[in-house]
C-alpha cells in the first residue's frame, strides 16, 4: 500500500509544484493520474522513487517511510519500486537480456553486474517474463533495434524483474502509436491483476485512462482536484482539470516529456 | 491570414539582406583595419634575411639531392627503430586510455561532485599544457634516455586528449538511461557500468584508435630528444649527413602512418 501525505515539492524559491498532496493506493488497483503539462504528475511519481527530492511530507510504501532515506537504504527501497518511462530509457547498446537483467542491479554484487554473471534464478525469471510479454526471441538483440512497443515491453519487464511492490509508469504510451499504446496499457492492466501489483500511470490520453484503469486522479497546479472511478470522470471533471489552461492552442493533449519536472528548475 | 494576403498583393517590393556577422559597423570595419595593419607591421618588422635565404636554397637542394635515391641498406637499424617506436606508442596508448576512463568520469560535471570534478579537470589541464617534446625532455632528464621516457611522455599526452574528449562525451549522454539505473536501485559503480559506459563505448574505441595513430606519429618526434624509437635513428642519420638513409626513414614513417590511419579509420567505422 502506498500512502502519500501532505507532499510538497518546491523547486528553488518558486511556487510549489506539489502543494500538500494526499494519495492512498492500495491492493492491486491501477490508478491513472491525469492533468495538463506542468500540473505536477511527473514530479509526483519521481518523488515516490526519489529521483526528485520532496521538499516535505511523507511517502510510505507498505509502512516504510521513503522520504529522508539515504545511501544504501534508499537503494534498497528503490529496488521495490519499478518505473517505466516515456522514452523507455533502455540501455540502447546492450542486449535485451542485459537490459532485462539490469532490473536486478540492486540485488547482485558489483562483480556479478560487471561480468553479467547473474544468478540462475534471475535468468529464469527474465525468460519467463519475456515470454509473458512476447519478447523472449529478442533476448540477444540490441535494444535499439526494437520497435517502440517492443522496447516499452522490455522496459516493463526490467521493472518487473525488480520484484516491485509498486509500479510507476510516467506516460508510458506517449511515445507510441495509438494501437501500440493500447497494447501497452492493457498489458499493464493485466500484469497488475496477475501479480496483484498496484500501478500508478501518468497519462494524457483520457480515453485510455477511462478504459484501462480502476481509478482516476486528476491534478491541477499541484493539487488533486478529482479522485474517483472512471465512470464518474465526466465532462465537468475534464473541464476542471484541463479547462482554462493558458495557451490553449498548444494544449492538444500531446505529451511534454521534460516539462513536468524541469519547468520549475529552469526558471 | 489577412495580413499575408495584403502583403503579397499590393505592397511595394521589400529587400532583404543576410544580417552581417558582426552587427556593429564600427567593430566590423575596425576589426578589418586592425587585422590588415597588424599584418603589414608584422611583415615589415620581421627580420627576413633575403641574402641568407638565397644562399640557403642551393644547400637545401644539395640535401634533397643527397637524399635521392633513399637508401634502405641499413634495414636492420630501421626495423629496430620502428619496432621500438611501435612498442612505445602501443604501451602508451593502452596505459593512457585506461587511465583516461577514470579521469574522464572525474572530470564530467554531471557524474562527479564538485571537488572531484575540479581535480579531474586539473589533471587534464596539466597533461595538456605542454607539447610532448617538452614533456619528453623533462622525462628524459628524470628517467634517462630510452623508451621508458617515451612511454611516460605519450601516456601523459594520451590522457590529456582522450580524457578531455571522453569527459565531454559523458557530459552529453542521454540522462534517461542513468535515471533508469538509479530507479532500479543500482549504486554509483553499477550505474557507471550500465548507464554510462555503453553510451560512450564507441567513442572510446574510436579515440583509442585515433590516439594509437597519433602516438605513433608523436613517438617519432619524442625520439629526437632521446626518448627512444625511430626519432633517435632519424636524428643520428641527419647528424652523420646520411640524407639517403634519413629519407628512407621519412618514407617509412609516412607509409606506416598511412597504414595505421587506414586501419583506425576502418575500425572506427565498424564500431557503432
Amino acid at each position: 500500500m502506498l500512502e502519500i501525505t501532505n507532499l510538497v515539492k518546491r523547486y528553488g524559491q518558486n511556487d510549489p509544484v506539489l502543494k500538500g498532496l494526499d494519495l492512498k493506493v492500495d491492493g492491486s488497483s491501477v490508478v491513472s493520474i491525469v492533468g495538463a503539462s506542468g500540473a505536477g504528475k511527473s514530479t509526483l511519481l519521481r518523488c515516490i522513487n526519489r529521483l526528485v527530492e520532496p521538499t516535505s511530507g511523507s511517502i510510505k510504501l507498505n509502512g516504510n517511510e521513503l522520504v529522508n532515506l539515504r545511501g544504501s537504504e534508499l537503494r534498497h527501497s528503490r529496488r521495490r519500486i519499478g518505473m517505466v518511462f516515456q522514452g523507455f530509457n533502455l540501455i540502447d547498446r546492450l542486449t535485451v537480456m542485459e537490459n532485462v537483467l539490469s532490473g536486478r542491479l540492486g540485488y547482485v554484487s558489483f562483480f556479478q553486474a560487471l561480468t553479467r554473471r547473474f544468478p540462475q534464478a534471475d535468468i529464469n525469471r527474465a525468460f519467463h517474463l519475456m515470454e509473458r510479454v512476447g519478447i523472449a526471441h529478442y533476448a540477444d538483440k540490441r535494444a535499439d533495434q526494437l520497435s517502440g512497443g517492443e522496447r516499452q515491453r522490455v522496459a516493463v519487464v526490467r521493472a518487473l524483474m525488480q520484484e516491485p511492490e509498486i509500479l510507476l509508469a510516467d506516460e508510458p504510451t506517449a511515445s507510441l502509436d495509438p494501437k501500440t499504446s493500447q497494447q501497452i496499457m492493457s498489458l499493464l492492466q493485466r500484469l497488475a491483476s496477475e501479480m496483484s501489483l498496484p500501478v500508478l500511470i501518468n497519462i494524457h490520453n483520457v480515453t485510455q485512462a477511462r478504459m484501462y484503469t480502476d481509478r482516476i486522479v486528476g491534478m491541477r497546479h499541484g493539487q488533486m482536484i478529482f479522485d474517483g472511478a472512471p465512470k464518474d470522470f465526466n465532462q465537468d471533471a475534464l473541464d476542471a482539470i484541463y479547462g482554462g489552461i493558458e495557451s490553449p492552442d498548444e494544449d492538444n493533449g500531446e505529451p511534454d516529456t521534460a516539462d513536468d519536472h524541469t519547468q520549475g528548475a529552469l526558471v | 491570414m489577412t495580413d499575408l494576403k495584403t502583403a503579397a498583393s499590393g505592397a511595394p517590393t521589400r529587400v532583404w539582406k543576410k544580417p552581417p556577422f558582426i552587427a556593429n559597423p564600427w567593430i566590423r570595419y575596425g576589426l578589418i583595419v586592425v587585422t590588415l595593419s597588424y599584418l603589414y607591421w608584422a611583415f615589415a618588422t620581421l627580420p627576413f634575411d633575403w641574402e641568407r635565404i638565397a644562399e640557403g636554397l642551393p644547400r637545401a637542394g644539395r640535401i634533397f639531392g643527397g637524399a635521392f635515391p633513399p637508401s634502405f641498406e641499413r634495414g636492420g637499424l630501421l626495423w629496430t627503430g620502428f619496432k621500438e617506436s611501435f612498442q612505445i606508442a602501443f604501451l602508451a596508448t593502452l596505459l593512457g586510455v585506461s587511465l583516461s576512463l577514470p579521469i574522464a568520469v572525474m572530470a564530467a560535471r554531471n557524474v562527479a561532485p564538485l571537488p572531484v570534478y575540479l581535480l579531474g579537470r586539473t589533471l587534464i589541464i596539466v597533461s595538456r599544457s605542454f607539447h610532448p617534446v617538452i614533456v619528453a625532455i623533462l622525462f628524459v632528464a628524470a628517467v634517462g634516455f630510452g623508451p621508458l621516457a617515451g612511454i611516460l611522455t605519450l601516456t601523459l599526452y594520451s590522457i590529456g586528449f582522450v580524457a578531455k574528449l571522453l569527459a565531454e562525451e559523458i557530459e552529453e549522454i542521454d540522462w534517461g538511461q542513468v535515471e533508469a539505473m538509479r530507479s532500479v536501485g543500482a549504486g554509483y559503480l553499477k550505474m557507471l557500468i550500465y548507464g554510462i559506459f555503453p553510451q560512450i563505448m564507441p567513442r572510446q574505441i574510436g579515440l583509442a584508435m585515433y590516439q594509437l595513430d597519433s602516438n605513433l606519429r608523436a613517438s617519432a618526434v619524442v625520439g629526437i630528444v632521446g626518448a627512444g624509437g625511430i626519432g633517435g635513428t632519424l636524428m643520428n642519420a641527419f647528424g652523420r649527413y646520411d640524407y639517403d638513409f634519413a629519407f628512407a626513414i621519412l618514407l617509412m614513417i609516412i607509409g606506416i602512418i598511412l597504414i595505421s590511419e587506414a586501419i583506425s579509420g576502418w575500425v572506427r567505422k565498424k564500431v557503432w
